[in-house]
């Protein structure tokens, strides 16, 4: 059953990425197969966490041994504006005994305690490795929990070893439409109801947007699953529209939720400023198709009119510092042609930008802005990440954390621009904090002292004091 | 150094008149320190008792130790009368309860304003009891409206010097006099220590607290201090090769100690932070001849890698120091070299250092014109002594504690600050503050005082659709209801 679930999920027909893809590669699936000795990265249970766990009222549990919850909860830095039990390490933490005979009764009484503890208005059971070797039923159990304690309770069907993050977001959003969307109703709905899926407000980045559309009157009917309340999620089938944030990892959810309740939806990202227009853009568009005011179109033009003009002026105060500098983008999901033009606009020269998961046009877009020599990375190693910042043809990395020790080492700047970094860089805000965080990096004075050679490199001409 | 500002003396005219929250401690606590950090030592403030008791308690609190202090119990009678006959009396009193190593008197404000002359009364004692020749007798003048505890510590010790320290006939080779400023804890002290053993040195600390307020468990309990620089220490200083003076304060002391046994000194201005430690290791292979010790070069590896993972907390945090010349001097270096800006900056007294540092020019000035600088230069730090904790609250803004007195956290005096090892526990502590005041982002954050609605409150539901495991959930009829 597992591996039917599986193979639908990478039969994605609305994904831009795949149908470009021979008949043969599309069976493969957009996540590639991890190399042993090779990888890097998360496993499916790892994926179907991070995708589920900002739902943020709901108790998160984790049937498995202690590694894969305990290795990784509270790692993540998506926020909350309310509950806090979505941080709550739940796990049942599986000893020999329940390996031997099955922890499906374990996992039971677990769910029991969180109910009769913590209240929760669902529990989310996320299946693992070991269990799903020997055969711990999660779906069972999770249906008669739910049967005996009224409270949903969602099992998700991911177990580490199916594949990787990606595969796992996806097992995810299956779970929510299999589970959780359409089963409760809103008390109310609006002409300007919106969803917006795949977005996780980590560090706050969906309160850097939030607050753009309620200005502009739109009512986020549910975030799946940033800053979430179960309930929402559960009646998000009554929106008019859907934002997709720009991810291959929960179009299932985008696509058949079109497919069941009909609510259009489209792609984009939050990230740089150009792109944050043309989604509210996009967002008003969409919702005055489905019958909001007709006024939204313009309200939408001020608005963006107003944000973009405050924010290239507040980036335009750090160009002083930046004016020049080299920097080195190598982003695994943002999009990198609109940050690319943030970067520009900072006086910064982009010398190289992944575009690993970039489509034909952002490629074009990146030629366009940067010129015919645009240096595009596909995959970039470590060594020759080394190499290049070593051979300072960068001022600056800008990368995911994974990075930062290779930038480091090579004592050259970096910035954190995945998804676990400290700072938010979504909407114009979003994107004034990144530049501001670049000044912050690039003059930083440790990075001149440290070129400094020790006193006893030869050649060192270090004074002595008199 | 071309500056010629005569220790103690202020170059500006004062332009505050009250001072609020005084950042400054006094001299003659000064002078009691360095006192503290010789051998069996008793110092004496030639004073009413309350100046004796309010240094006590405070030298106390900082050390956690119990502090040998005593008093000539000034009354006011004998004030106005004079007061030589308290100094003998208590000279007298104390050597008939035991044999101090040294006994070093530091008048107060109280005796000064009568115009006492502490040295001559000394003297007087001297020609009276010829019998007491053999009790080292060291009395320094630290009025307390002169100079801060800075300067009183440097008099003592160059009274020391011209009183103790003999003339010096041979050069003992590799031995070495440090000269230790007052901001040294007693773990910078033995760190000091290990880095000069490391290249041959055998040095002797004047004065050496890292022996006398370390918190040793005596045998038996004496009113002096236990452990420091000996007597004979400090008579062989003038048979070292070198001397290093730690901190331009205590110039003179080198000065003196040049003039009476011919020992040649360098200043070290700055031991904080890698580019300092750098050039002080340098002049060290210099003094030595030796190569650098292996275990330094790891060091060094280590700073440099905290320096890289710290930046990303400390990078661009603005500071207000406020701290004595010397200690500030070292570290607004040490700060502005990790990326720190500095936006306040207070001294006590005046010194040659202060148009060298970097920043902002030090003023004179206590913690409210510190709290002020904090305020209008948006500080997220504040960097001084314990009684910055109340503005460091009103500023609702962390307080890295250094200096003196740390009288409410544990630990003070065994905290590292300088060479490789030091400026990495630094960065750690510092950054560790700052992250764990990391504010966590809120709904209103970026458009402050919009509202956010959630469409559906949390909790427990009361009603809803059960799951349906029977295959997927094929309810139709969504968007529009
Ligand atoms: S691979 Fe399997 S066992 Fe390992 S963490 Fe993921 S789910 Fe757990």
């Amino acid at each position: 059953m597992l591996n039917q679930k599986v193979q639908d999920v990478f039969e994605e027909p609305a994904c831009g990425h795949n149908k470009a893809k021979s008949e043969k590669d599309r069976k493969k699936g957009c996540t590639k197969v991890a190399t042993p000795g090779a990888a890097a990265g998360g496993c499916a249970f790892d994926g179907a966490k991070i995708a589920l766990q900002p739902i943020v009222d709901a108790a998160h549990l984790v049937h498995g041994p202690i590694a894969c919850e305990g290795n990784s909860w509270d790692n993540r830095s998506a926020l909350s504006s309310g509950s806090r039990l979505y941080r709550t390490g739940f796990t049942t933490d599986m000893n020999e005994m329940d390996v031997i005979y099955g922890g499906e009764k374990h996992l039971f009484k677990a769910i029991r305690q969180i109910i009769e503890r913590f209240d929760p208005p669902a529990v989310f059971l996320y299946q693992t490795c070991v269990p799903a070797i020997i055969g711990d039923d999660i779906e069972a159990v999770a249906k008669a929990a739910t049967e005996k304690f009224g409270r949903p309770v969602i099992p998700v069907n991911a177990p580490g070893f199916v594949g990787g993050k990606n595969l796992g977001n996806k097992l995810a959003g299956e779970a929510l439409l299999d589970y959780v969307i359409g089963t409760m109703e809103p008390e109310t709905t609006t002409s300007t109801d919106l969803n917006i899926i795949g977005e996780y407000n980590l560090s706050g980045e969906l309160w850097q947007v939030r607050p753009l559309l309620d200005r502009l009157g739109i009512r986020i009917s549910a975030c799946i699953s940033g800053d979430a309340r179960y309930r929402e999620v559960a009646s998000s089938h009554r929106a008019r529209a859907a934002m997709l944030v720009c991810s291959k990892a929960m179009i299932n959810i985008a696509s058949k939720m079109e497919e069941r309740y009909k609510i259009p939806w489209f792609e984009g990202s939050f990230y740089g400023i150009s792109d944050m227009s043309t989604s509210l853009r996009n967002i008003s568009r969409l919702l005055i198709e489905r019958g909001a005011p007709a006024d939204l179109a313009e309200r939408t033009e001020e608005l963006i009119a107003k944000e973009e003009k405050e924010a290239w002026a507040a980036i335009e105060r750090f160009r002083p510092g930046l004016e020049g500098k080299r920097a080195l983008l190598i982003t695994g999901g943002v999009k990198s042609w609109s940050v690319v033009s943030a970067l520009m606009e900072a006086g910064l020269v982009v010398v190289g930008t992944s575009v690993k998961k970039s489509t034909k046009e952002d490629k074009e877009r990146i030629t366009e802005l940067m010129g015919e020599d645009a240096h595009m990375i596909d995959t970039m190693t470590p060594r020759e990440m080394y190499r290049m910042l070593k051979d300072a043809e960068a001022d600056i990395l800008m990368a995911g954390g994974r990075s930062q020790f290779v930038a480091l080492k090579a004592r050259v700047p970096f910035l954190d621009v995945n998804q676990e970094r400290r700072f938010a860089f979504a909407g114009y805000k979003g994107m004034v904090t990144l530049v501001s965080e670049l000044h912050r990096t690039i003059t930083n004075p440790i990075f001149q002292v440290l070129k400094n050679p020790a006193p006893w490199t030869p050649g060192c001409r270090t004074t002595p004091l008199v | 150094m071309t500056t010629t500002v005569k220790p103690g003396e202020n170059t500006s005219p004062p332009s505050e008149f009250v001072s609020v929250n005084p950042l400054k401690m006094s001299a003659p606590l000064g002078g009691a320190l360095f006192f503290l950090g010789l051998d069996r030592s008793l110092p004496v403030f030639h004073g009413s008792q309350g100046c004796t008791s309010f240094a006590l308690v405070l030298l106390g609190r900082h050390f956690k130790e119990s502090i040998p202090l005593q008093t000539t119990a000034m009354s006011e009678v004998t004030t106005v009368l004079g007061g030589g006959d308290n100094i003998q009396a208590a000279i007298l009193k104390i050597l008939e309860k035991g044999k101090p190593g040294v006994i070093g008197i530091c008048s107060t404000g109280l005796t000064e304003t009568k115009g006492e002359d502490i040295v001559g009364e000394v003297a007087l004692f001297r020609k009276k009891h010829p019998e007491h020749d053999d009790v080292p007798l060291v009395a320094v003048s630290t009025p307390d409206f002169r100079g801060s505890h800075e300067d009183g510590f440097r008099d003592a010790m160059i009274r020391t010097i011209e009183e103790l320290v003999a003339k010096g006939d041979k050069t003992v080779k590799n031995q070495i006099n440090v000269l230790a400023g007052s901001h040294l804890t007693v773990a910078d002290i033995d760190y000091l220590r290990e880095v000069l053993n490391a290249f041959g040195f055998s040095p002797i600390f004047l004065p050496d607290l890292s022996r006398s307020l370390d918190g040793i468990i005596p045998d038996n309990f004496e009113p002096v201090s236990m452990g420091g620089t000996t007597l004979d220490e400090i008579r062989r200083m003038g048979s070292s090769e070198h001397t290093l003076v730690i901190g331009e304060s205590l110039r003179g002391a080198g000065e003196a100690l040049l003039k009476k046994s011919g020992v040649p000194y360098v200043v070290v201005n700055r031991l904080m932070g890698i580019t300092a430690f750098d050039r002080f290791l340098v002049t060290l292979k210099n003094l030595s001849g030796r190569d650098y010790p292996e275990s330094l070069k790891r060091e060094r590896n280590r700073l440099t890698d905290s320096m890289l993972d710290s930046h990303f907390y400390l990078g661009g945090v603005k500071v207000a120091l406020g701290l004595e010349p010397d200690h500030l001097f070292d570290m607004a270096h040490f700060l502005g070299e990790n990326g720190m800006e500095l936006v306040g900056s207070v001294t006590t007294t005046a010194s040659p250092l202060l148009s060298k540092t970097p920043g902002p020019k030090p003023v004179t000035g206590d913690l409210g014109t510190l709290e002020r600088q904090a305020e209008s230069g948006k500080a997220g730090l504040l960097v001084t002594h314990s009684h910055g904790r109340q503005a460091a609250g009103r500023l609702d803004i962390p307080l890295f504690r250094v200096g003196f007195p740390i009288f409410d956290r544990l630990g003070a005096t065994h905290r590292l600050f300088i060479g490789y090892r030091g400026a990495m526990e630094t960065l750690f502590r510092l950054s560790n503050m700052m992250w764990s005041r990391d504010p966590e982002n809120q709904p209103d954050t970026w458009y402050p005082g919009e509202k956010n609605p959630i469409v559906f409150g949390e909790g427990t539901p009361e009603e809803f659709v059960p799951v349906n495991f029977e295959g997927h959930n094929e309810r139709s009829g969504g968007g529009l209801p």
